[in-house]
């Protein structure tokens, strides 16, 4: 079967405007051959999973500096609760250490800390878009 | 006897030159090119070639003289130290009182109070996730919170910052709180802090979500009232910081700034004042990174076409209008996560460079910015940077030790070459709103921010700890600071309820009418009326509600 490319929202959600990794993150994937949407910051939870069933996207990466990744187990609670359970999250930008074990277990599939490589963060959201997209397959 | 350089034969001097170049050569073989942020290739030596210091009465002259490349001031340190204001911003209004009273203790000298992001986008905590308040700021909604904040806090002898984007609705509660303690407002110093609506669109987008032209409207009322009645107050710090941690290079941030501060003073001439009215309380706010020449050079650059600009463009005759003050902080955008007190070598750099570049007030972070709000530790070791380095090093005995430097003024004139062009392209695009509305700074921003980051991936530009030198760590480890206590969170939201039982209904009602008057008419002083219904009891985010739907909702600009 054809494999499309993985297609990735990047976001910020909350209050915070600071954007200069969702940008980065945003062209670099673009670069690497990924279909890219991306919105500027403050947007709502109701509205990531709006766009995320409308784009039908595989990953949701969602960036954070200022505290506001305190509200990610509510989008990971929201897209359980829109069937959306196999969308693979991804969080980056400043997550203390003291919170990474609980993003992990409200469902996000990684956490990427300030100082990791472009290339790191392209590799590893392929594979979760290729496991995200074989999830799919397997049940259509 | 050392003969000034100038009288040296110019044929000595190339021969010498060669020679030198040749040893270099022989040592050096092609040694990589080496270039700085800002895109200028740098030398690895400069000489009176590159700099000869003929026109120096022109391009220097003395501190405190036109243009003003030394120094603004006749006796710079030497005269007073730059103010250690650190930003303060965490909790309720009593944990922010407690830090500040421990932060002036310890040497601190002026404050700056952070509201907590649900305030940066002008709601009140009854508005907004309960999980996100106070984190990373204080939540401040009304008259009495200020209060609580600034309680036993000398508001009249201390200078205050307040980080309030418009219709700066900190500053009127502060004058508010100022009335209820008999201080007047004419001894109320201090800076609108993130007053440059223009940075905040496109580079932070940290602002109370009131669109573009009505937030430029406010930013114009709030300078002319605060120029009447709150004389000792800096209405405006236009923000070269935002758009340099987004990204910009220094060069392009300096420009940006000071394409923004054109647009500023020619709103301002259009509404009919005189430059000389308001000139000498603008004030900067800029970012240093750990780049040392070129932020000086930055600095050097910016306030000697600052000063021309003032004089030349806008004919201001006062020479207090053509000074380029400005407050700094150093980068977070190169601190690490990794090896964490590392940061403290880098702030070390940071400061120097603002220090060596004339700055009037500086704000150190602390090490553990890349993963925290800052620690009560952390910040208590930025302090101390600021005190070892004016006091144990003694870099403040010699006003521009740098001035002279073969290397500093050529990259001074080269800056300055950069920011001009950048000046020029930004005139000719219709100005800094049209060239934000078209998207061309978020463009420069976004490219220059992708070009470090491939930089550093590939190694070109070295990151101790993060592409060079690491080591094994354990990030939990790491330090990190407690999310505000629940309970107390809880309890500040109540007490907001019951400040909006207590207050006058017909009063706030009345103030909020006459603000949504006002927002739809030419005339009269939006501020003047935030100002009004501060003191009437309104809260912060009934201010900007009622603003918002008056003037607009502010979305950010972003381009990628």
């Amino acid at each position: 079967m054809h494999e499309r490319p993985p297609k990735v929202i990047v976001t910020k959600i909350g209050f915070d405007g600071h954007d200069r990794g969702s940008r980065i993150i945003a062209a670099c994937l673009r670069d690497a051959g990924m279909e890219v949407i991306y919105t500027p910051p403050w947007q709502e939870i109701p509205t990531v999973i709006k766009l995320a069933i409308e784009e039908d996207a595989d990953v949701i990466g969602i960036s954070s500096l200022a505290t506001d990744h305190l509200i990610v187990p509510q989008l990971m609670d929201a897209l359980r609760a829109a069937g959306l359970d196999d969308v693979q999250v991804i969080v980056g930008g400043i997550v203390p250490a003291k919170d990474e074990a609980t993003l992990l277990a409200s469902g996000v599939a990684r956490v990427f800390h300030p100082g990791t490589a472009l290339e790191v963060i392209v590799t590893e959201v392929r594979a979760l878009a290729r496991k995200r997209q074989a999830k799919e397959r397997a049940a259509t | 006897m050392n003969k000034p350089a100038a009288h040296i034969a110019a044929d000595e001097l190339t021969q010498a030159s060669a020679r030198w170049e040749k040893e270099f050569s022989k040592g050096a073989g092609d040694a990589d090119e080496v270039v700085n942020r800002s895109d200028i290739k740098v030398k690895p030596l400069y000489g009176p070639t590159d700099w000869s210091g003929t026109d120096y009465l022109d391009a220097l002259g003395f501190p405190g003289e036109y243009p003003y490349t030394r120094g603004i001031y006749p006796t710079m340190y030497r005269g007073r130290s730059w103010s250690q204001r650190q930003l303060v911003g965490l909790g309720v209004p009593e944990d922010f009182n407690a830090r500040v009273k421990e932060m002036l203790g310890l040497g601190a000298s002026a404050l700056s109070l952070i509201p907590c992001n649900s305030v940066y986008r002008g709601y009140d905590a009854d508005e907004v996730p309960a999980e996100l308040l106070g984190t990373c700021g204080t939540v401040i909604n009304h008259v009495e919170d200020m209060q609580r904040a600034l309680d036993g806090v000398p508001i009249g002898d201390l200078s205050t910052a307040m980080n309030d984007p418009s219709p700066f609705t900190l500053l009127a509660f502060e004058l508010a709180v100022a009335k209820r303690r008999d201080i007047p407002w004419t001894k109320i110093t201090g800076t609108s802090n993130q007053s440059d609506c223009i940075s905040h669109f496109v580079a932070n987008h940290m602002f109370f979500r009131i669109a573009l032209q009505g937030a430029r409207r406010i930013v114009v009322d709030h300078i002319e009232f605060v120029n009447k009645h709150v004389p000792g107050w800096n209405p405006l710090s236009i923000v070269g910081q935002h758009m340099q941690q987004a990204g910009a290079t220094p060069a392009e941030a300096m420009a940006f700034t000071l394409c923004s501060a054109i647009q500023y003073t020619e709103d301002c001439i259009a509404r009919g004042m005189d430059p000389d009215s308001f000139l000498p309380r603008f004030t900067f706010f800029f970012d240093i990174s750990v780049s040392l020449f070129e932020e000086v050079a930055k600095f050097r650059a910016g306030r000697r076409i600052w000063a021309k600009l003032c004089r030349e463009r806008f004919g201001a005759k006062d020479p207090r209008s053509w000074r380029f003050k400005f407050h700094a902080q150093t980068s977070g955008v190169d601190l690490t996560r990794q090896q964490p007190l590392n940061n403290i070598s880098r702030v070390t750099v940071q400061a120097m460079a603002g220090i060596f570049g004339g700055l009037q007030s500086l704000h150190t972070d602390g090490y553990d910015e890349a993963f925290s709000t800052p620690t009560t530790e952390a910040a208590r070791i930025a302090v101390a940077t600021q005190n070892i380095l004016r006091e144990e090093a003694h870099l403040t005995d010699v006003i521009d030790p740098l001035g002279g430097s073969y290397y500093v003024e050529t990259l001074t004139d080269q800056m300055q070459g950069k920011i001009e062009s950048i000046i020029d392209l930004v005139d000719a695009t219709g100005g800094m709103y049209k060239a934000v509305e078209q998207g061309l700074v978020q463009q420069m921003i976004g490219q220059s921010a992708f070009k470090f980051q491939k930089r550093v991936d590939s190694g070109e530009e070295t990151v101790v700890g993060v592409n060079a030198y690491q080591v094994e760590e354990n990030p939990t480890d790491y330090p990190s600071l407690e999310y505000p206590d629940r309970e107390r969170m809880n309890s500040q939201i109540g007490k907001l309820a019951q400040f909006k039982a207590n207050r006058s209904a017909s009063a706030v009602e009345k103030a909020l009418d006459g603000l949504a008057r006002t927002a739809n008419t030419k005339d009269g002083n939006v501020f003047e009326q935030v100002v009004v219904a501060a003191e009437a009891g309104v809260t912060h985010g009934e201010i900007c509600g009622t603003l918002r739907r008056e003037m607009g909702f502010g979305h950010p600009l972003t381009v990628v």
